[in-house]
């Protein structure tokens, strides 16, 4: 590891001013930037840690939830109105990691996390684009079965490894984010960058901005779950994974939202997927059949066009348990 | 190893055919198999307490004056040659006191390899270390950093600069086949055997399978990482080291570093896992060579990521199993030949034919196994090398041919039971394979399995169960000494330089003192982990326990001698000779006549001695020579697969064991269970992604590299037939190994039990399934 200072701040102001400049970065639990920085893909001049600002989770006028940028993973799992009324969320947070790393992670933290692509953390024996703009991309030829399969580029095809953000998407939350030009409010789904031919921006925070909080609306959804898909039952990334939530009205749907995980850079928001059900009938055909169509470009790569199929099928189970149909 | 070889100790073998039983070792059954009373039973690990308290210091933990830290740099490319190298920046860096590179570092030979006729050789690997400029493998230790603290080495480390001219590398399995070698032997058995025309016999079978089965590479990931403190004191050497090879290494280290045996020093006396990883490799020698250099003690502790650039794995391997069968299902064909990796500068075969011998009979046999070069970190041995993935390919086909037969793969098993070794014809010395299935299959359930795949399910997952054998050989390694010390009060001090990595060394040897010496397992105190100690074997091949007992039964005879000699003429033992007494409650008891005994203490305090002292040697191992040894289990694995995604979920495991006697039932159950969860990482997650456009491994964290979570592991259940082994040394066997033989098979039976899928490329993840 490289030699860094250290300050915490102590209000969002102090944390803007420490950070300006950009050689700094702000700390939360520190479970994804200390290891890259031990690893060398991160080498920031200095740490401004951000675990002392707000952290809350309050509940909002319209019946919905801002959480603090600051709150660890495990207290917004285990809150009892995110239980109740997201439980996407809940379980999608659960699904994640391991409970000490949740313990110290943040909802910050958790949002702007790296790729775990194993060539975009070998810093002295891989070439990679996102890291090192402009020296290839290794994964492309290499071992890319956690990569994406949809909205990548020649440059990169990483995929966003959080869960949380894949309930995030599906509930159409909204970062809020503060900077040396005062504050403003992204919606989720536009959050996160596709690579294109800029892999290294994978946001849109500006430099200097930071994350303050996450606000998600009352549910619309009358039932909603999340489903990870992986190879070891726990402490492994999603193959895939799948935030759904559905509200029926007369034996119709009436209201849906799908996200999807471990298929691309982003939470990939399954906007035409719901187009397609929305007003149709829950069933578990529809589903597969509505994922079709919004993975009609998917470009899959060798060691994961599995993902395809699988996302397709895994969806349709979700449809099974959210909806209590039948296939 | 060589033609020689085989020629010797085939005449050894056929020497020992004719020597009759009763003159070897294990002629006579070890009478303590009768008479135990501590041995067999449950007791708590020795070191439990230090260990739970947190007193138990680790060689990374030992504390000392002056003490410096050490960060390894590793090599970038798989071949080449250094063409820059620029210290002066991590020079300067604060708490910097040396660099160590191959300009600086002392010129050393190689290392001699681990070798099974030579037992003071331990390599892993004969390539230099730090002698010139010249990479061979991806992850090559290219320069040490010694600093005041950590993290002013670690730091240093990062500031060293280097480029190299990288030459062509060879590290294409596939690509390496053109030019695969044929060994003469494996480890001390002879490579090629040919038994009949079994490819002639497998064309006119009416049931036959033929498949080739693959197993991916493996790193070591042992809880505790490689480390070694060391100090030069004077002109000796002291080396606090994790390390599964006490003895062997300081006669190594001592010839490595031109000193005499007694100048050196290795301490070992915990470990925190070894599974055959914890051997000699560079970074005791850097670390050696360094702390001369600063005149200061070094600590070396290798991150995860320099655990698997520079210890070595499991090879993958390609197999191909063929078997034919006749109409009743009895064995015509067995065929078992395959590659794996094994550059020329390593030491470990991976024996995953040897197993294969003396599990089914068949009226032909063709097994052999071939090298492949590649320019890799050499492999190493690695819990059950060999075994482990020989008996997934071996296995996997008998279920495959059951299927095909529809005969129930344990009845299937039973046609082909061998009473005798199948291919030399000796006999086994003991051997339960059926009574552990039969026992195995009772408790397990079996009876509610379908032979019809995917016939059972639960919602959306399929259900499965499976069975496997499993196999490992029994090993006594020659050169294991103990020294007993009796004392007047009644309690004795063993001591050995035998090592611990978690498996209650200490805790089974007292209660084998214990009987064999005929005290309470209270008054015995067990010394080890110290090269000062009479030298121990290795502790390697499940051989251990065996090898220690073997040597402490020599000394308690060498005991009762002295003690006979001390008791003379005005003892009540006076006049009987060793073979006509037992060591029995305290004293020294006439078979014959129990009444006529003398205490210890009433013949040493006659002798006027507070203590007698005596050393003695286990005696040659040639039980193994004359009969076949193996231990055998019986696995069983019922599992779910989701029909949606895939997935793979372990429901049950049950091990069915027979390996002799079972020593301590807690430590042995906690080994074969330690096993089998490993097994369970074989079958379904551990992968080395190693990527052959480079030559790097790519998953060097376990946060990639994916050993079983919590979550993983279903309840396993042990069991074990305990019936003693009447060849060897209180009729036990190894049980260290075993535990991770046959779960994959299991596993890929029970998944194609469940599905109707065969996989016969490990790990089964769900893409493979779907
Ligand atoms: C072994 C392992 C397994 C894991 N498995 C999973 C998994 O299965 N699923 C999953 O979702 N995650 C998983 N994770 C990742 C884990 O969720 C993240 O490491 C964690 O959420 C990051 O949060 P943190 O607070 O520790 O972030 P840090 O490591 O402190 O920071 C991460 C990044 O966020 C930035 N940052 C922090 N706070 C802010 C802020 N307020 N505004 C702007 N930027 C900020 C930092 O500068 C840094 O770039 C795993 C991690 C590990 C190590
Ligand atoms: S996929 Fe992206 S992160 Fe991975 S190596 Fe390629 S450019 Fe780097």
């Amino acid at each position: 590891m490289m030699p860094f200072t250290y300050s915490r701040a102590a209000s969002i102001d102090q944390a803007i001013e420490m950070a300006a400049g950009g050689r700094s970065h702000l700390l939360g639990g520190g479970t994804n930037l200390v290891d890259l920085m031990r690893k060398g893909v991160e080498r920031p001049s200095g740490l401004v840690d951000v675990t002392a600002l707000p952290g809350t989770i309050e509940e909002t006028g319209g019946g919905g939830l801002r959480i603090g940028a600051a709150a660890r993973n495990s207290a917004v799992a285990a809150h009892p109105l995110v239980r109740a009324r997201y439980p996407m969320l809940a379980r999608a947070i659960l699904a994640g990691a391991s409970a000490q790393i949740r313990n110290m992670a943040t909802v910050g933290g958790n949002l702007m996390q790296r790729t775990r692509c194993v060539y975009f953390q070998d810093v002295a024996g891989a070439r990679c684009n996102k890291r090192a703009p402009g020296s290839g991309c290794d994964a492309a030829g290499g071992f890319n079965r956690y990569h994406a399969i949809i909205g990548a580029s020649p440059q990169c095809i990483a995929t966003h490894p959080s869960d949380m953000c894949v309930a995030l998407a599906a509930l159409d939350a909204r970062i809020h984010v503060a900077g040396a030009g005062g504050a403003r409010t992204i919606p989720m789904v536009d959050f996160h960058r596709l690579p294109g031919e800029r892999p290294d921006l994978e946001t849109l925070l500006e430099p200097g901005e930071m994350i303050v909080a996450v606000e998600i609306d009352a549910s619309p959804f009358a039932r909603s779950t999340y489903r990870k898909v992986r190879d070891r039952a726990s402490y492994a990334f999603a193959l895939v994974s799948v935030a759904a939530g559905l509200t029926m009205r007369a034996g119709r749907i009436e209201k849906i939202g799908i996200a999807l995980g471990g298929i691309a850079a982003k939470p990939w928001r399954a906007l035409r997927a719901e187009a397609a059900l929305r007003g149709g009938p829950a069933t578990a055909q529809a589903f597969e059949a509505a994922l079709a169509v919004e993975l009609a470009d998917a470009a899959p790569l060798p060691g994961n066009a599995f993902k395809v199929g699988l996302a397709q099928r895994t969806l349709g189970a979700v449809c099974i348990e959210l909806s209590g149909s039948d296939r | 190893m060589s033609r020689i070889q085989n020629a010797v100790i085939e005449s050894v073998k056929t020497v020992l055919g004719w020597v009759p039983a009763q003159w070897l070792p294990g002629g006579t059954p070890d009478p303590l198999i009768e008479r135990r009373a501590a041995i067999g039973r449950q007791a708590s690990r020795q070191d439990g307490p230090a260990k739970v308290r947190g007193e138990a210091r680790f060689a990374a933990e030992v504390a000392m004056d002056r003490l410096t830290y050490a960060s390894l740099v590793h090599g970038t490319v798989t071949r080449g040659r250094i063409t820059r190298l620029e210290t002066a920046a991590a020079e300067a860096a604060p708490g910097v006191i040396l660099v160590l590179t191959h300009r600086n570092m002392p010129r050393l030979a190689p290392l001699a390899l681990i070798s099974f006729t030579d037992l003071s050789a331990v390599g892993n690997s004969s390539l230099p270390i730090l002698q010139d400029p010249v990479v061979r493998y991806n992850g090559q230790v290219v320069a040490l950093v010694v600093a005041e603290t950590q993290e002013q080495a670690d730091h240093a480390a990062q500031l060293i600069e280097i480029d190299y001219a990288a030459d062509a590398a060879r590290t294409r399995f596939e690509g390496a086949k053109d030019d695969a070698r044929t060994p003469a032997s494996i480890l001390i058995e002879k490579n090629h055997v040919s038994v009949g025309d079994a490819e002639r016999e497998l064309e006119r079978a009416p049931h036959r399978v033929d498949n080739v089965y693959r197993t991916p590479g493996h790193n070591h990931n042992a809880l505790e990482l490689h480390a070694v403190t060391v100090a030069w004191q004077g002109g000796s050497l002291v080396v606090h080291d994790a390390t599964q090879m006490i003895a062997p290494s300081a006669n190594v280290l001592a010839r490595l570093f031109g000193l005499k045996k007694e100048q050196v020093r290795v301490l070992s006396p915990f470990v925190g896992g070894g599974f055959g990883g914890k051997g000699l490799w560079d970074h005791q020698i850097v670390a050696i060579a360094a702390a001369r250099l600063v005149d200061r003690p070094v600590r070396l502790v290798l991150s995860r990521d320099s655990v698997y650039r520079i210890i070595g794995g499991r090879t993958p391997t390609e197999q191909r199993v063929a078997i034919g069968a006749d109409t009743e299902g009895r064995f015509t064909a067995l065929v078992h030949t395959g590659y794996s990796i094994m550059p020329t500068y390593g030491a470990c075969p991976e024996q995953y034919t040897l197993g294969t011998r003396a599990l089914y009979r068949a009226r032909s046999f063709e097994i052999v196994q071939r090298h492949l070069d590649l320019d890799i970190v050499p492999n190493t041995f690695m819990r059950a090398p060999g075994e482990a993935i020989g008996t997934f390919a071996v296995e996997c086909a008998v279920d495959e041919l059951a299927h095909a037969m529809s005969v129930d793969p344990i009845e299937l098993r039973r046609r082909n039971e061998p009473d005798r070794h199948p291919i030399s014809g000796t006999a086994f010395s003991q051997r339960a394979l059926m009574q552990a299935y039969a026992d195995g299959a009772g408790r397990f359930g079996w009876e509610r399995r379908l032979a019809q795949p995917g016939a059972r399910r639960d919602g959306e997952w399929l259900l499965g169960m499976g069975c496997a054998s499993g196999s490992f050989p029994y090993v006594r390694m020659p050169g294991a000494n103990v020294r007993i010390t009796l004392r007047r009060t009644g309690e004795a001090t063993l001591s050995c330089s035998a090592q611990d990595m978690g498996m209650g060394t200490a805790t089974v040897q007292i209660q084998h003192a214990a009987d064999r010496l005929g005290l309470p397992v209270e008054a015995i105190t067990f010394e080890m982990g110290d090269s000062s100690l009479p030298a121990g074997p290795l502790a390697g091949g499940s051989a251990q326990t065996v090898s220690i007992a073997g040597a402490i039964m020599a000394a308690a005879d060498k005991l009762t001698a002295e003690l006979l000699r001390l008791a003379g003429n005005a003892s009540p033992v006076a006049g009987l000779r060793a073979g006509e007494v037992r060591l029995v409650d305290g004293g020294i008891t006439s078979i014959a006549n129990p009444s006529q005994r003398e205490s210890y203490q009433s013949i040493l305090t006659r002798a006027a001695r507070n203590e007698v002292t005596v050393s003695a040697a286990g005696s040659p191992p040639l039980e193994m020579l004359k009969f076949a040894m193996h231990s055998s289990s019986a696995i069983f694995c019922a599992l779910r697969v989701s029909q949606v995604t895939g997935e793979i979920r372990v429901d049950r495991l049950l091990g069915s064991f027979d390996c002799g006697t079972i020593l301590n039932p807690k430590t042995a159950a906690s080994q074969f269970r330690g096993g089998m969860i490993m097994g369970l990482g074989l079958a379904l997650t551990e992968e080395t992604l190693f990527d052959e456009r480079s030559g790097r491994i790519m998953n060097a964290t376990l946060a990639d590299y994916h050993i079983p979570s919590h979550l993983d592991v279903p309840e396993i259940d042990v069991m074990w037939t305990g019936i003693p082994d009447p060849r060897s040394p209180l009729g036990a066997r190894g049980i260290g190994e075993i535990g991770i033989t046959g779960v994959a098979a299991a596993v890929a039976n029970a998944v194609f039990n469940a599905t109707g899928k065969r996989i016969r490329d490990l790990p089964i993840t769900l893409d493979k399934v779907l």
